[in-house]
């Protein structure tokens, strides 16, 4: 299974869609491995810096509809690439969020107004998460303010996750 | 209670539910282009998994860049050609035989109402259009359709949108689905169906319908469903001919797939289509729609006529109408590209190809091309381009541009102007 507790990267913005996670125009590399210089790269963000913004981060907070846009498993990919195995955000566009999980990696929604309580406590400053796959809960720490929000995942999804994604539960399935 | 379509096309192909609310189904149709399916038969060779579920149900072309711009994409489609051929997978589309995957595939008569389609592109909703639960998946749901012919999905909730009215003249099948867009938002339809309904949608045809479906996913659809009816018969007779004794025997089967009149719906949306002008977006989403009179004067500098979204005959016969006897404005460039060679050799047959290059256009071969900014017209910094594709998102058709989204009259009448304008045949 994967890792999901790390450094937080807020992303402060709706709509973030697949080719603001990674242009069209990388999608001729066929190694999952050449994307990662390209994460994030045309991100509209007043202040990010994708250069600067996302080493050593391992876990994304958003807001609304994050990943919409094209089916393309590139945007999982280059998270993944990059060490990022979780996404948390208000909801998601459909495709990419089945892709997170066919990937083994997690797509987590929260109420709006949890992710605006960890946006107003915690987002401008170095912020850890960590994540009890088990009791299903994120605690969210910056040193001084230390918080527990629970989380919950289907059944499904928590399948594919510790199946390490889709291709291996369906090969064995059916 | 009743049934929606989808949910009629759900049980008649569901082959599992792995948990609550989750359903595997069984694929009538696997599509595969050269961008997102490479990586899938990579890591299928790799895992010793080099398979293909049945080679008459899939079916591959390459499209996105097309004939190969560099050693990479030649790569791409070299993966995809070897496979196709090594697993006889008969139905490929390979240079000078290829078209826009969401134009060729249903020209091929490979989409049939009732049937599931998936594809490694967010666009597969397109084939709805034929009454079909027809979804865009990441290449991960792709490998396991290639390799077991099922995916999973969550249990479908449907929107059905009722267009009643009648559209009114210069407005076109491209302005309404982004009139009902800009309604729903880019996410008011997610993990949805969109079931398209009433006097408009009936009266429309295929082309039409299929860039009305395409655009689902821009409002976040699973995918968008028209019903199936004599029109979706009639595209379709000449490839199921043998199989029914008559058109009205082919439309009685296909009727299993309507909704019943007690279907339970998320929502019921009634939207009346008279009151309809042109429309263009602004902005990087495409729910920021405006009409085109609120964006008249709007200078760009490339007007792009093509895709999944408009580059069937329909759209290049209407630009056509509104280019005849004109010249393109000598501040743009142009660019047509018809979906598939069928298309291209039609408009060729009825002189629109010549109206084209008479007015200044470039035509291209088919392909995705411009679309999503990897060939064929990729935008410099700073540029603007009226375009009758999907997406307008930042940095889309090339870093640093924008585009405005439209239909393929608003196009061609920007393409004389130089900047947004109304086609002639708009007189509201």
């Amino acid at each position: 299974m994967k890792n999901f507790s790390g450094k937080i990267l807020f992303l402060d913005r709706s709509d973030i869609n697949t080719d603001e996670i990674i242009p069209a125009k990388y999608l001729t590399e066929s190694q999952k491995e050449a994307l990662i210089p390209y994460c994030l790269e045309d991100l509209v963000l007043p202040g990010f810096d994708p250069k600067r913004d996302v080493a050593g981060k391992a876990v994304i907070v958003t807001r609304r509809n994050f990943g919409c846009g094209s089916s393309r498993e590139h945007a999982p990919w280059v998270l993944e690439y990059n060490n990022i195995n979780l996404v948390i955000a208000v909801n998601f566009a459909r495709i990419f969020r089945q892709n997170m999980f066919n990937c083994g990696c997690m797509a987590i929604s929260l109420a709006e107004e949890v992710i605006d309580e960890i946006f107003s406590v915690f987002a401008g400053a170095e912020a850890d998460c960590s994540t009890d796959l088990e009791k299903q809960t994120f605690t969210i720490s910056n040193g001084k303010e230390t918080k527990v929000y629970p989380f919950s995942i289907g059944a499904f999804d928590l399948e594919l996750v510790k199946a390490g994604g889709w291709v291996g539960y369906a090969d064995k399935k059916y | 209670m009743g049934k929606t379509v989808a949910q009629k096309i759900f049980d008649s192909h569901r082959v599992d539910v792995p948990a609550e609310g989750v359903s595997v189904l069984s694929l009538d149709r696997v599509f595969c282009h050269e961008i997102t399916t490479p990586i899938a038969i990579n890591d299928l060779v790799s895992r010793g998994l080099d398979r293909v579920f049945d080679p008459t149900k899939i079916k591959a072309v390459i499209d996105h860049v097309s004939p190969a711009k560099d050693s990479k994409t030649a790569e791409q489609g070299k993966t995809l050609r070897e496979w196709a051929r090594r697993h006889e997978i008969k139905d490929f589309f390979d240079i000078g035989a290829n078209g826009v995957c969401h134009a060729i595939f249903p020209e091929k008569g490979y989409v049939r109402p009732g049937y599931t389609v998936i594809m490694g592109d967010s666009h597969t909703c397109t084939h709805g259009a034929f009454g079909a639960f027809a979804a865009g998946v990441g290449t991960t749901d792709l490998e396991v359709g290639i390799l077991k012919g099922v995916c999973a999905f969550r249990e479908p909730k449907t929107i059905k949108i009722q267009v009643n009215g009648s559209m009114p003249e210069g407005v076109y099948a491209k302005d309404l689905i982004l009139t009902l867009i800009r309604d729903l938002t880019v996410n008011g339809a997610t993990d949805h169906v969109i079931e398209f309904a009433g006097p408009v949608i009936s009266a429309m045809k295929m082309d039409e319908r299929m860039t009305l479906c395409n655009m689902a996913i821009e409002a976040g659809g699973t995918c968008g469903i028209c019903y199936p009816d004599m029109t979706t018969v009639e595209y379709l007779w000449p490839f199921i001919k043998d199989e029914f004794a008559s058109k009205e025997a082919a439309l009685e089967a296909y009727s299993a797939f309507l909704p019943d009149e007690d279907a339970e719906y998320a929502r019921v949306i009634e939207f009346d289509a008279n009151t309809m002008e042109p429309v263009a977006t602004f902005g990087n989403k495409p729910d920021q729609v405006k009409t085109v009179r609120e964006m008249t004067g709007t200078p760009v500098n490339q007007i792009y006529i093509g895709s999944c979204t408009n580059g069937r005959l329909e759209d290049l016969r209407i630009a056509a109408k509104v280019l005849e006897g004109k010249k393109i404005h000598p501040n743009v460039r142009a660019i047509v590209s018809p979906a598939t060679p069928l298309i291209y050799r039609e408009a060729l047959k009825e002189g629109i190809i010549a109206i084209f290059m008479d007015a200044g256009f470039c035509v291209t071969n088919p392909t995705c091309g411009a679309c999503l900014g990897m060939s064929n017209g990729v935008l410099a910094s700073g540029e603007v381009c009226a375009s009758t594709t999907n997406r307008n998102f930042n940095g889309r058709m090339g870093k640093g541009g924008t585009v405005h989204l439209m239909s393929p009259a608003t196009a061609a009448a920007t393409a004389i102007a130089g900047e947004i304008c109304n086609s002639p045949f708009f007189r509201g």
